[in-house]
C-alpha cells in the first residue's frame, strides 16, 4: 500500500516498443484528484501513445498502470457516429434509467440542448467537439483523456473551446490529462505540465498562475520561453 | 430524384415509332410484333390466368434463391468481416470461387441437382450469394476503426459495438450487395428458366416460341424486366428509409 492517498492515474515504468522502435521508454506518471495535468512533447514523442495506454486503448504497453475512477476520452476527431442522433451519440453505453435527463444535461452544459435531434453530419466542427465533451460529461468522469482535443478547430472556436473547458472543469472537478502541442492552450488550462522527450518525461513544471488565467498574466511569457526551448522551438524569429 | 414528366417522351416516341414500323409491314410479325399485339396478349394470359402463374412460379424461385443465398451470404460475410480466423479460413475459397463465372456452372448443376426445381434455386442463390458476401466483408472491413475505438472508451460491449457501430456502418454496402444481388438473381432466374421448366415465365417464352407467338415471348421478356425494375425501385426505398441519416451528408 502507498502512504499517498491514490491518484486518479498512478504509472511507473511504462513502456511501448512499436517494431523495433521504443516509443515509450519508462514513463513514471501521477495524476491527483481534479488535476490538470498537460503532456507536451515534439511531434512522434509518444504523447498520444501514452494517452491511448491510460486509455486502455492498447494491449501492447508493458509497465504498472492505473487509473481509478471513471474515464472518458475525448479525441482531436470529434468520433460521433454518424449513423446516430446527437442525443443517442452522447448516451452511448450510458446505463440507467435517468440516461435521457443526463444526456439533456450534458447537452445543455455544453451548448446545445436544442439539437439533440439533429445528425451529427449537421453540425459545425466546433459544435461537433462540444458534443464529444457532452459524451464525456455525462459518464461524470474522474479522469478526461483529452488528445488534442482543440487541434482541429479554427483558431476563433478553440479560443472559445477552451474557455468551456475552463467552466466545465470548475463545475465538476474532475482531473484531466490534455496532450497538446499548443504551448499557450498548455499553459492557459494545466495545473502541471510535463514535457515528453524521448520515451521519458524530460521536465515537469507547476503552473502558479491563479485561475482564471490569460496569456497577459505576469509570468505567463517566462514559462512559454521555458516551454519552447523544451521542446527545441526557438522563442524568437532572430534566433 | 424529382420526377420531370419531360423524361417519359422518349420512351412513349419509340413505342410510337415501334407501333407505327409494325402496323405499316416494316416489321414482319413473326419478328416483333407492335406493342398492342403485346398488350393484347397481356391482357388475354391474365385474364386466363396464366400469366398470374407463371408469374408466381418465378417469383417463388427467386425469392428462396435470394432467401438462401442471401443468409449464407451474410453470415459468411459477417464471419469472414468480424473474426481473423473467420477471414483466414473462408475468405479464400470464396475469393477463388467468385472467379467461375456462376451461370457457366448450368452443366454441372444439372448433373447434381438435376433439371429440376432445385436448378433454378441453387442458380439464383449462387448469384445472390457473392454480391452479399463480398459486400458485407467490405461493409464491416471499411468501418472507421476510429469510431469502434471511440465506442470502447464509451464502455461498449464488444456485443453492443458490432450492434451500435458494425452493423449500422455496413448498411450502406450491404444495400449495395442487395441490389447487386436482386439484379445477379433475376438473370440467374431467367437463364435457369430457359432449361426444362413445366413453369414460370421461361418456361411460358420456351413454349410460346414453339408456335411462333412472338408476342409471348417479348411479353416475357417485359415481365422480366419489370419484375427487375420493381425490386429494385423497392429496395432503394428502404434504403432511403433505413439510411435517413446519409442524407444530411449528402446535402453538406
Amino acid at each position: 500500500m502507498a502512504s499517498r492517498p491514490e491518484g486518479v492515474v498512478t504509472a511507473t515504468g511504462v513502456r511501448r516498443v512499436f517494431g523495433g522502435t521504443t516509443v515509450l521508454d519508462g514513463v513514471d506518471l501521477r495524476i491527483e484528484k481534479g488535476e490538470v495535468v498537460a503532456l507536451l512533447g515534439e511531434s512522434g514523442s509518444g504523447k498520444s501513445t501514452l494517452l491511448r495506454i491510460l486509455a486502455g486503448l492498447d494491449e501492447e504497453a508493458t509497465g504498472e498502470f492505473t487509473t481509478s475512477g471513471s474515464t472518458a476520452v475525448v479525441f482531436q476527431e470529434h468520433r460521433l457516429l454518424p449513423w446516430k442522433r446527437v442525443a443517442e451519440n452522447v448516451a452511448l453505453g450510458v446505463r440507467g434509467g435517468d440516461a435521457p435527463d443526463r444526456t439533456a444535461t450534458a447537452l445543455e452544459e455544453v451548448g446545445l440542448a436544442d439539437r439533440g435531434r439533429a445528425w451529427p453530419s449537421e453540425l459545425s466542427g466546433g459544435q461537433s467537439q462540444r458534443v464529444a465533451f457532452a459524451r464525456a460529461l455525462v459518464r461524470e468522469p474522474d479522469l478526461l483523456l483529452l488528445d488534442e482535443p482543440f487541434g482541429a478547430l479554427d483558431a476563433l472556436t478553440r479560443l472559445k473551446m477552451q474557455a468551456l473547458f475552463g467552466r466545465l472543469r470548475a463545475r465538476h472537478g474532475f482531473a484531466a490529462l490534455l496532450v497538446t502541442h499548443d504551448v499557450e492552450e498548455a499553459l492557459l488550462l494545466s495545473d502541471r505540465l510535463l514535457v515528453l522527450d524521448r520515451g521519458r518525461i524530460a521536465e515537469e513544471i507547476e503552473v502558479d498562475l491563479g485561475r482564471p488565467r490569460a496569456v497577459d498574466v505576469p509570468g505567463f511569457n517566462e514559462l512559454r520561453r521555458r516551454l519552447l526551448a523544451l521542446l527545441h522551438v526557438p522563442a524568437d524569429p532572430e534566433e | 430524384m424529382k420526377f420531370r414528366p419531360r423524361r417519359l417522351i422518349t420512351p412513349i416516341a419509340l413505342i410510337a415509332v415501334w407501333e407505327g414500323a409494325a402496323q405499316a409491314g416494316v416489321l414482319s410479325p413473326d419478328k416483333l410484333p407492335p406493342p398492342s399485339k403485346v398488350a393484347e396478349a397481356a391482357w388475354r394470359l391474365t385474364l386466363d390466368g396464366s400469366l398470374g402463374l407463371h408469374l408466381l412460379e418465378s417469383v417463388e424461385r427467386a425469392a428462396l434463391g435470394l432467401l438462401i443465398g442471401g443468409l449464407l451470404g451474410l453470415v459468411l460475410g459477417a464471419v469472414a468481416g468480424l473474426f481473423r480466423n473467420g477471414d483466414d479460413l473462408v475468405d479464400p475459397p470464396v475469393q477463388a470461387a467468385r472467379m467461375l463465372p456462376h451461370l457457366g456452372l448450368v452443366p454441372l448443376l444439372i448433373i447434381w441437382v438435376g433439371i429440376g426445381e432445385s436448378l433454378k434455386v441453387s442458380l439464383v442463390a449462387l448469384g445472390a450469394f457473392f454480391p452479399i458476401y463480398l459486400n458485407t466483408y467490405a461493409g464491416i472491413r471499411d468501418i472507421d476503426e476510429r469510431l469502434v475505438e471511440a465506442a470502447r472508451t464509451c464502455g461498449l460491449t464488444q456485443l453492443e459495438r458490432i450492434r451500435h457501430v458494425v452493423l449500422p456502418g455496413a448498411m450502406p454496402s450491404l444495400f449495395l450487395g442487395l441490389r447487386l444481388a436482386f439484379a445477379a438473381g433475376w438473370l440467374s432466374l431467367v437463364v435457369g428458366e430457359q432449361v426444362n421448366g413445366q413453369s414460370g415465365l421461361g418456361f411460358m417464352m420456351m413454349e410460346a416460341r414453339d408456335f411462333s407467338q412472338t408476342e409471348i415471348v417479348v411479353l416475357g421478356l417485359i415481365v422480366y424486366a419489370s419484375l427487375g425494375l420493381l425490386s429494385d425501385l423497392a429496395l432503394r426505398t428502404a434504403e432511403r428509409r433505413t439510411l435517413s441519416w446519409r442524407r444530411g451528408l449528402k446535402a453538406s
